[in-house]
């Protein structure tokens, strides 16, 4: 499993240029389903076919990153944010550019307070010298994403774009093992979530499945002094109740609850009021799609070194095998 | 790209008539919700280039024009709606009291001459005069708790004789071309767009083409929402006025466009990030063509084209904006040869997506082998 999250979080693939991410799904399940194809927004759906209820499983391929919005005389760039990238988190970070290229995030030094440290008053050097250096490099819109290579220490996985490629990682696990069943199987890898569920939307209403499940991160309340929160790493995968964008169908949840207890599989339940997920759009999408969510509980989100537990994901796992058998 | 202004002038290749048709449309009101005055004026403009046209249950115009073979489907989007005012009450002595529609600045209102609905009753949005104002009213922000519109009526029954609640107010300014081929005006956000797309129904394209001037974009980019849904088109342009803040004492990345620059391309704002594909072609297409063009620096503002893409099963879309300095107040200004540069922009883009749709457009985003990846789904 730490093989495949690897490969998948070392994809660059910010919102709207998930396509890299896209080819190396492709290549580790294209074998295992019989049919793989993308749509206008770029989602990536692979079909496992089947005669009983259409069931669409989403993965978001999209991480946050940054948008070059301005190239200055001396080989500067300023930048806009995709998705949500805290200002101060962003501070002294390394960010890689698709064609390799790596930047350094810093701030105009001639700010009072570091609160006034906004994005606006950030920029990334490339170690261009000039304008026209730089431009040989990059451009205005190209997007760069933290760096922060995967490591797998103490059963934990530290790395960056944890969200959502730990969920492309489950789906992708799923697609190989072939889980026997009359249900028709829809692996989407969904595009644009982190900058409003976008790519989910588009999907879904394409496949009009019968059900959904969207496989996600979600945050933990069990570091110094963290935010009150019910979810801890290690604990098992957490299945949705609500979040910002959606409230789980009841029978979707209680039936991922029964299959959790049948297999001996540990969760618990993720209940947010902030963050939503591709479930949000795609519950209300085409008449409405029952949809609920299993998250991987995880530190850190939106950072370059986000964690998540190992048995958390292979939990995960066993636990979406279980449902889609019903 | 043409960073620094370079410029093309358009004078000769196009028709000064379509200033004229463009200095009409802002004459006439169309608040969000209540666009009738435009949509109307654009139907008589339209209806003898189009192969068919219909007004939706929102209120959306949608001009048909018969493609020449190519199964293909292109939504053209401009909204017809401005900015403007609402008609919320009438005090006791006879002044109106508003909320605004869409997104006018509190500061932008005072002492500005507002028209107010069918019958365009004059009326002006007054403040208390310096002389009686107090040292903290003249440090303090204006609060539009505190403004009202004046019509000159003595009390409610007399205001109530010409006005209505629910009655939408437009600012009441006229064009005014002026400088160095500058055109100011109010709601140039967005009839630059309509008389570009009303412009580029004179001509027919390999593709069907679904010219769609959409209602109520400034408060939430509804109209553009049902109608990419009834269209369902391949691929959508939209045209726009965009925001322009290129003035002294602003640092380089923080102005959006800079007027006289030429059209600017949307890489991505708040409501949509534009199609890699499409946004690359148009801009190799100015490329070929000596068009000026720019970047649009900031993340800020959402375009229709945010709903078109994810309506349906998606769509590819791109913007293309005339830069508007003041916008959404009466005295936006543009540079007449970028409205010029966005009309030969998108003409020629027009001219190429044929060919676009065959190799780029029309794979699937990632071009992927369909043997190797084990067939073309029906999904």
């Amino acid at each position: 499993m730490f093989d495949t999250i690897s490969m998948l979080v070392n994809a660059f693939g910010p919102s709207g240029r998930e396509n890299r991410v896209a080819e190396v799904v492709t290549q580790m399940i294209k074998d295992k389903v019989d049919e793989i194809s993308s749509d206008a927004m770029g989602n990536l759906i692979a079909v496992k076919k089947g005669s009983g209820k259409k069931i669409m499983l989403a993965a978001h391929m999209d991480e946050i990153g940054l948008i070059i919005t301005t190239i200055d005389d001396k080989g500067f760039l300023r930048f806009g944010t995709v998705g949500g990238v805290l200002p101060l988190i962003s501070l002294g970070q390394r960010v890689v550019f698709e064609n390799g290229l790596t930047g350094v995030v810093w701030y105009e030094e001639s700010i009072e307070s570091m609160k006034d440290a906004k994005i606006d008053k950030m920029y990334i050097d490339i170690g261009a010298k000039t304008r026209e250096q730089a431009r040989e490099l990059v451009e205005i819109g190209d997007m760069a994403v933290f760096e922060g290579r995967p490591v797998e220490q103490n059963g934990l996985i530290i790395s960056k774009a944890l969200d959502d490629r730990v969920g492309c990682a489950i789906l992708a696990e799923l697609a190989r093992r072939c889980p026997a069943t009359d249900n028709e199987i829809y692996y989407v890898f969904t595009t644009q979530e982190e900058v409003g569920l976008r790519g989910a939307r588009t999907a879904a209403y394409a496949i009009r499945p019968d059900l959904a499940i969207a496989i996600d991160v979600t945050r933990t309340g069990d570091t110094p002094k963290s935010k009150p929160g019910a979810v801890s790493l290690g604990e098992g995968p957490a299945i949705k109740v609500k979040d910002n964008s959606v409230i789980a169908h009841p029978r979707i949840r209680e039936r991922l609850v029964d299959c959790a207890r049948e297999n001996g599989i540990p969760f618990q339940f993720e209940v947010v009021d902030k963050g939503g997920t591709d479930a949000g759009s795609i519950h209300i999408t085409a008449g409405g799609i029952p949809s609920g969510g299993v998250s991987i509980p995880t530190r850190f989100i939106h950072s370059a070194s986000e964690i998540v537990d190992i048995k958390d994901v292979e939990n995960a796992a066993r636990l979406l095998e279980a449902f889609i058998k019903f | 790209m043409i960073e620094h202004g370079v410029l093309s002038t358009a004078s000769g290749e196009y028709p000064e008539s379509l200033i004229d048709t463009l200095k009409k449309l802002t004459m006439l009101d169309g608040v969000s919700g209540d666009e009738k005055p435009v949509r109307d004026f654009i139907i008589e403009l339209i209806k003898d280039r189009a192969d068919s046209w219909h007004v939706d249950n929102i209120g959306n115009l949608i001009a048909f024009r018969k493609g020449t073979g190519l199964g293909k489907k292109v939504m053209l989007a401009a909204h017809m709606d401005e900015v403007g005012l609402l008609i919320t009450g009438i005090n006791d002595n006879g002044l109106l009291k508003f909320k605004a529609v869409g997104g006018i600045e509190t500061r932008v209102l005072v002492g500005k001459r507002v028209r107010i609905g069918k019958d365009r009753v004059p009326g002006v949005i007054g403040y208390k005069p310096i002389h009686l104002q107090d040292d903290s009213e003249r440090k303090s922000t204006v609060k539009k708790s505190g403004l009202t519109i004046d019509i000159g009526a003595k009390d409610r029954e007399q205001a109530e004789a010409s006005v209505s609640v629910g009655d939408t107010a437009a600012f009441d300014y006229d064009p005014v071309e002026f400088g160095d081929q500058k055109l100011m005006a109010k709601a140039l956000d967005n009839r630059v767009g309509c008389a570009l797309l009303a412009e580029l129904l004179k001509d027919r394209y390999p593709f069907d083409v679904y010219g769609c001037f959409t209602v109520q974009e400034e408060i939430g980019l509804k109209g553009a929402k049902a109608a990419s849904y009834a269209v369902e088109p391949d691929a959508a342009i939209i045209l726009e006025g965009t925001t322009c803040y290129d003035l002294t004492g602003t640092d380089e990345h923080m102005m959006s466009t800079r007027l006289g620059d030429g059209p600017a391309l949307t890489v991505m704002d708040r409501s949509v990030i534009s199609d890699r594909g499409l946004f690359r072609f148009i801009t190799h297409t100015a490329e070929r063509l000596g068009i000026p063009w720019q970047v649009k620096r900031t993340i800020s503002g959402g375009t229709d084209a945010g709903r078109i893409q994810v309506s349906g099963r998606g769509v590819k879309v791109c913007t293309i904006s005339v830069p508007c300095r003041y916008i959404h107040t009466p005295v936006s200004i543009m540079d007449k040869r970028d409205f010029f540069n966005v009309l030969k922009l998108a003409e020629g883009t027009l001219a190429g997506l044929a060919g676009w749709f065959s190799e780029d457009g029309n794979a699937g985003a990632y071009g992927f082998d369909q043997n190797q990846s084990g067939g073309e789904s029906d999904v």
